[in-house]
This record gives C-alpha cells, structure tokens and sequence, in this order.
C-alpha cells in the first residue's frame, strides 16, 4: 500500500496531466460528434457580453460600407413592393397566413478559419430566438442557430465540416447536400447531384425545398467547378458563395411556423 | 511572491483578451491566427509548482476555448505544452536549469529563441492536429501549423522582448 502511495506520489503530475487530457479528450470528441456543448459557449452571459463590447467598438468602422448596403437592399425590396400588387390582395385574404418569421440580428463574433466555425448574434430566448432557425443575410445563407441562452445565440456556419443543408440548382429540382471540405472560405461543396443533369458553370444554387429551416430559393452561390466522384455516378460541386464570409454585419434569423408540425409528423412515420 | 502571483494573473486575463478579440478575428491572408497566449509557458516563472502550472494552463485553454467555441482543443494543446515544458528546458538549456540560481539572465539569446520555437511548434502541432481530427487533412494541418507558426514565433519574440520582466 505504502509503495502505491508512493508510486503516485511521485508520479502525480503525469497523474494531473492524464487526468486533465482525458477531460479535455472527452470534450473535444463529443463536440465533435455531436451538438456543440450545451454548457461552455460563446452565447453564455461573460463571453456574449465580452463579444458584445467588442463589437459596438469596432462596428463603428463599418458604418459606411454596411449603410449603404442596407440602403441597396431597402431599394430591392421597396423595387418589389411597388411591382408586385397582388401581395396585398393576398394579405387581405384571411386564409392566407404567413408561414415564415423574420427577425434581425448583429453578429457579434465572426470566424471562418477553423474547420467548424461558430458565429455569435446578439439575440437570445428573449427574442424568441430559438435552436435550428435559418440564418440568412443580404445576399445569402450563412447557416442554421445551435444554441441559445437568454440574449446570445451561436450559430453553426455553413463553413462547418458537420453543417449538411439541402439544396438545390435554381430552376429545376435537382437536390444535393451543401457541405464543406475545409479548404476555402469562398467555397462549399454540393453533393449528389446525378450525373444525367446538365451543369454549366456559372449556374446558381439556391436552398432546396426538403428543408424545413430554410424557405426555398434563398441564393447560396455559384458553380465554379464540377467533376463526377469516385463512383462516377454523382457530381462534386464546388460552389462559390455569394456571401463574403469575412464581411458579415447584419443578419436576419428565419423561423419556420411549421417546422414542429414537420418534424412530429416525420417522427411519428418513422416510428410506425 | 505576491508580487508574483498579481503579474501572472493580469498576464492570464490581458493575454485571453488579446487572444480572442485582437488575434482570433485577424484572419491574416485568409487563415493565420496566431495563437500568441504561448507566451504565458515562456513567461511563467522557472520554478514553480508544476501542478500548478498545469492548471493554470488547462484554465488558459479552457476560457479561450468556451471564447472561440472549440471546445477543449486550446485546453489540449495548452495542458501537453505545460506538461513538456521541463523536458524541453533541458533540452533548451542543458543541466544548468536544474541549479537554484537559474534565470533568464544567463542565457543567450538563441537558446531563448530556441525555447519560445519549441513550445510554439509543439502547441501548434497538438492544437492543429486536433482541431482536424483526422489524417486526410495532413497537408492542410501542415500548412496551418507552419504558417501559423512562423506569425506567432515572431510576435511572441517581440512581445517578449517589448514587455521584458528582466528591464
């Protein structure tokens, strides 16, 4: 007993350092597997509100440049308003009730250089934010909410090697899953997209219909590149996103009314 | 001793600030963050309890990981720094950091250097490695890990020469 004692005495910071890694070990392979820790993030109250002060610094800096990007959007959108008159035939129609939510957000960290990245919002539960609400900016996706406390919110990119959105080539109903590899900042990866279809570079790829986070056709990006995979029988995409991943202000959260109904009726079908 | 225990923890917090708000958003040409909080394994006093040490470490990686939202991987990186740290002072000044009166002062400047490039290079190999987590990214971590490594090697020797604890 006394030489245990003694064993371990002597060899007790190997004994710390074992002990450490294996928490850390545990982790870092369950947030690799799974959903980010629900516990140590940074939508939690000291590290938001760190981000949070950060960013009201430094957001003064961008105030030209994302002005006038609002003022382009308020033109495109006030271009669709006057064009289109029969939005508010349908709005005065009472069956018709809208089935998506949108809100806006600032992000207040952004990170787009780890293989899994996460961005922080400055809205929280009190917002009604709440987990798996599509993130969209002006000019595209950006990715999907993963955890929420009270007034922050992290997001998981669609620059994350576990991110997996349904989408689709614009037009047509080809589908295939965005993902990415990892490499580019610029570019994501679709996949299983058949090989009858005919792809020119340059087409544009938008969100497809199987989801139910995103509405459909929301811009993703462009085809830059296309070969068959190994079994030759479906497409690589590379596609270019719209969205400067680096450049990110203003963003709106998209919540979709319907998705719990979906995803019980998915449920109960697959348990029958 | 006081004295000491005040400086290392201002370094503790100034350095996860300057991590996360300065170094992690810098993205210079696309991806280089340099991980400049290394230089707190240089800074840290020569004797001291090693337990201790470890800790603090693990804490160090652990709050700039829940800032940055790679769970664990900094803490890793981090805690295996800490633990190798007497080996690589052996290796980086001989026997000589065995004896009572050993300091900083009676070293020259390239084992310094060589010092700050070991811990550098072992805690960007681990940080890395495991941020991958797989060896199909073996050129992407080798390009990261280079990179990166070259960026922080040369702020740390200056941030290591602008705040001396010696002057």
């Amino acid at each position: 007993m006394q030489r245990i004692i003694n064993f371990v005495l002597r060899n007790r910071n190997t004994f710390l350092y074992s002990f450490l890694m294996l928490i850390s070990l545990s982790l870092t392979v369950r947030s690799h597997s799974y959903h980010q820790s629900k516990f140590f993030n940074s939508s939690k109250w000291l590290t938001g509100n760190v981000y949070g002060v950060a960013a009201n610094v430094s957001s003064y800096f961008g105030l030209r440049e994302e002005n006038e990007r609002l003022v382009q959007e308020n033109e495109r959108l006030r271009l669709l308003l006057f064009n289109a008159k029969e939005i508010t035939a349908q709005q005065l129609d009472s069956a018709f009730t809208t089935n998506y939510e949108v809100f806006s957000a600032n992000l207040i960290k952004n990170s787009f250089s780890s293989p899994r990245n996460y961005l922080t919002i400055d809205k929280g539960e009190n917002q009604q934010v709440e987990q798996d609400m599509g993130v969209i900016t002006t000019k595209g996706i950006l990715g999907i909410v993963e955890n929420a406390s009270s007034n922050f919110a992290t997001v998981q990119s669609v620059l994350n090697t576990k991110s997996n959105i349904n989408a689709k080539i614009k037009n047509t109903n080809y589908f295939g899953s965005l993902i990415w590899d990892a490499q580019d900042y610029n570019v994501v990866q679709l996949i299983d997209i058949p090989r009858l279809v005919p792809l020119v570079v340059g087409d544009t790829i938008v969100t497809g219909a199987m989801s139910s986070i995103f509405p459909e056709n929301i811009p993703i990006g462009v085809i830059k590149r296309y070969d068959l995979n190994t079994s030759r029988s479906f497409y690589n995409i590379d596609v270019e996103l719209f969205n400067d991943m680096s450049n990110v202000k203003n963003v709106y959260l998209i919540k979709n009314k319907s998705r719990n109904e979906i995803k019980e009726l998915e449920e109960r079908t697959a348990n029958e | 001793m006081n004295n000491a225990i005040f400086i290392n923890s201002l370094r503790f917090v100034l350095l996860v600030l300057t991590q996360v708000l300065i170094f992690n958003t810098l993205n210079f040409l696309g991806f280089i963050n340099p991980l400049i909080y290394v230089i707190f394994f240089y800074w840290y006093p020569l004797k001291s309890n090693r337990a201790i040490f470890m800790l603090t470490s693990f804490f160090l990686g652990f709050i700039i990981d829940i800032f940055s939202d790679t769970l664990a991987l900094h803490s890793i990186a981090a805690l295996t720094v800490a633990y190798a740290r007497p080996v690589i002072m052996r290796f980086c000044f001989g026997v000589n950091y065995e004896f009572q009166n050993f300091s900083f002062k009676n070293t020259t400047k390239v084992q310094r250097v060589t010092f700050l490039a070991l811990l550098v290079l072992l805690h960007q190999v681990i940080f890395f490695s495991f941020e991958a987590l797989s060896f199909s990214h073996f050129l992407l971590i080798l390009k990261k890990v280079f990179a990166t490594g070259i960026v922080t090697l040369v702020l740390c020797t200056l941030f290591s020469s602008l705040f001396s604890p010696q002057s």
